[in-house]
């Protein structure tokens, strides 16, 4: 993992001490709320419906057992006992006190964490596969270039004042679990003919009110080249994004109004002046951080390991974990151990203080000191030696933290929505929660198959519902909570926004909807067919008959 | 029957309160000052848009009530959810709100 050098330690206690003063500045009337607001973004602090919600950045959803175990405290001492993991692999806490955010910014800084660049009109936290480092399919680490993007992109003076906020994806793998496709910029590492690798390079997805998908602006871009090349997306994006309107700020707006071919050659023309004077990052630098993410010193001798086959024979529940919740690692012997935080009936992404400190200790034991926070809103222990799992198993059992449902459609995905966030126009963790009990039964989840099942409080849409197989949005309707259907959307390799089914339906009806719909599926699905293929083979038509037959 | 009262969050926690009969600001909306006329709601607002200037409350509005002599509750969903909290209570694992 990547340690703080003397300049990020620096910058990060100079900004706990900045924003002390603006605190007791604010406290005294000496800064007025519309002084203060932006400032208070600008540190990841939002005032939301009942109370202060920080959100903390996981750079690449990367964290250590030390810095977990930080949090654990964090959600004891500054909160009510529990933390939310976001869907751009952050860890929000909802009930924190103004007068307590220096003292609890100052306890971060010192695992080396910190919420600049979690709100404003700047870069974003850089998002990457939950995998990296550890997938059998991986081309290269993303997290290398995430964490140089991260350097380049922290306190960058010409982009903290962009027409909005900016969200960086990377992927390293064949698969893409990054959701590259809907992010500002994607970028996927790849092969070019002469075998050498660098990035495909995508820009202008989003989701939203306008939802779109990134389109490739460059098939291929040296790894040397990459932050000049950003920087031109970027500068472009600066000098032309509208200011004007923000519900049209996003660069997806600027590439759906000039057209990607024309966006594509402004990049090409701004960085060919860019690279004329721009320094790349020499090679020693590259060099120095691709340290940090070596691989652990794996066991060579554990692809010899034995004893799992007898462990999934002995114990079935384990055996269901094992098969939907462990993906094969690119070391013989290793695995890839997904802790599912969709319990049945309880609240998605939302982990307590204790299972915090828990999976810290997990993680130490068992995964190199190494866990991830995941954009579907689960943990994830990397590097999980395969003789380790039933014991891994065992100690997510006591925690309540072993649910098999990872990819089912109990692993709903939701924003906080009404309950908690001050621009929902519904509450999603209810119809979250409803769902996810009236599905408990996890032999019917297997039964169902794949499922991407994500729910958005407001069209803002953090919970990700355009790209869900089944999206649900909520809304306000006469004073009532409504709740409309999409279906076909995916965030993979084959990204796509979901298509709007029909009218929406009230929370009481919510729920037997979702069950129509796949029970739909059940009823028209071919042998093997996942729900989301069916739905490409049938189309729309089927499920909307039977929804609105009885209405 | 409706009657307005205001609504803000504290400034030192962001907790939600509202304005009282004494002029302080309370987390329970029973303590809460009414207005019955838009004079009487616009005479709350300016006694509110004090507390802001001296530093006590962030962003005080105007909520609607019901008042039918039984129930006092907000009319709209979201001020029943800011009142009652969310619908389910963390530390319990049951739910919290009276949010139908």
């Amino acid at each position: 993992m990547y340690r703080y050098d003397e300049f990020d330690h620096a910058f990060v206690h100079q900004r706990v001490a900045q924003f002390r003063d603006q605190v007791a500045r604010r406290l005294t009337g000496e800064l007025s709320e519309d002084e203060f607001k932006p400032l208070r973004l600008m540190n990841g602090l939002y005032l939301q419906l009942h109370a202060y919600m920080l959100r903390v950045a996981i750079p690449y959803g990367t964290l250590s057992s030390r810095q977990m175990r930080r949090l654990a405290h964090i959600a004891r001492r500054y909160d009510k006992g529990f933390g939310h993991i976001t869907t751009r692999q952050n860890i929000q806490y909802n009930w924190i006190q103004l007068t307590e955010v220096p003292d609890l910014l100052a306890e971060l800084a010192e695992v080396e964490m910190h919420a600049i660049q979690t709100s404003g009109n700047c870069i974003r936290n850089v998002t990457a596969d939950h995998f990296a480092g550890a997938a059998a399919d991986e081309i290269e680490d993303p997290r290398v270039w995430c964490e140089i993007i991260r350097q380049w992109s922290t306190l960058h003076p010409e982009f903290s004042f962009l027409p909005r906020k900016f969200k960086i994806a990377v992927s390293g793998a064949v698969s893409d679990r990054a959701a590259l496709r809907v992010h500002d910029i994607g970028l996927q590492l790849c092969h070019n003919d002469a075998g050498e690798i660098g990035f495909e390079v995508m820009v202008g997805g989003g989701q939203g009110r306008t939802p779109m998908l990134a389109k490739t602006i460059r098939e291929f871009l040296p790894k040397a080249e990459l932050l000049s090349y950003l920087e031109s997306i970027l500068r472009v994006y600066n000098q032309l994004g509208r200011r004007d309107n923000i519900y049209k700020a996003r660069i997806k707006i600027l590439v759906h109004e000039i057209g990607v071919e024309t966006l594509a050659k402004m990049v090409e023309a701004e960085w060919h002046q860019v690279r004329e004077g721009f320094t790349d990052l020499p090679q020693d630098e590259v060099a120095r951080i691709e340290r940090y993410f070596a691989p652990p010193p794996f066991d060579p001798a554990a692809g010899s390991d034995t004893g799992l086959d007898a462990a999934r024979r002995g114990d079935s529940a384990f055996d269901r974990w094992l098969e939907q919740n462990v993906d094969a690692h690119k070391q013989p012997g290793y695995a890839i151990a997904t802790i599912s935080l969709k319990p049945e009936g309880g609240v998605p992404g939302d982990i307590d203080a204790e299972q915090m400190d828990a999976v810290a200790d997990l993680a130490e034991r068992f995964s190199f000191d190494e866990l991830r926070a995941t954009h579907q809103q689960n943990l994830v222990l990397p590097h999980v030696r395969k003789r380790d799992l039933y014991a891994l198993w065992q100690g997510l059992k006591a925690h309540g933290l072993a649910t098999a449902n990872r990819g089912l459609i109990g692993d709903i995905i939701a924003c906080p929505g009404m309950d908690y966030c001050s621009l929902a126009t519904a509450r999603s963790i209810p119809v979250a929660q409803a769902i996810s009990t009236r599905f408990q039964d996890l032999a019917r989840q297997k039964d169902i198959g794949d499922l991407r099942l994500n729910i958005s409080g407001c069209i803002n849409a953090c919970g990700h519902h355009h790209v869900g197989h089944i999206g649900i949005l909520g809304l306000e309707k006469k004073g009532v909570e409504n709740y409309q259907i999409t279906l076909g959307g995916r965030a993979d390799g084959k990204a796509a926004i979901g298509a709007i089914i029909g009218p929406a339906f009230s929370a009481d009806d919510i729920v037997g909807a979702v069950e129509t719909v796949v029970d739909t599926y059940i009823d028209l699905r071919q042998t093997g067919e996942p729900f989301i293929d069916a739905y490409a083979r049938l189309g729309r038509e089927p499920f909307k008959e039977r929804l609105y037959a009885t209405h | 029957m409706k009657l307005d009262i205001v609504s803000a969050n504290r400034l030192s926690d962001g907790r939600v309160v509202y304005l009282t009969r004494d002029d302080g600001w309370s987390e329970s909306i029973i303590d809460g000052r009414t207005a019955a006329t838009k004079e009487e709601g616009t005479a709350l607002l300016a006694d509110a848009d004090r507390a802001v200037a001296d530093g006590i409350i962030v962003s005080p509005y105007l909520v609607s009530m019901a008042d039918d002599g039984g129930a006092f509750a907000p009319l709209h969903f979201r001020e029943r959810i800011r009142l009652f909290g969310p619908k389910t209570d963390r530390a319990t694992s049951q739910p919290a709100g009276r949010v139908a």
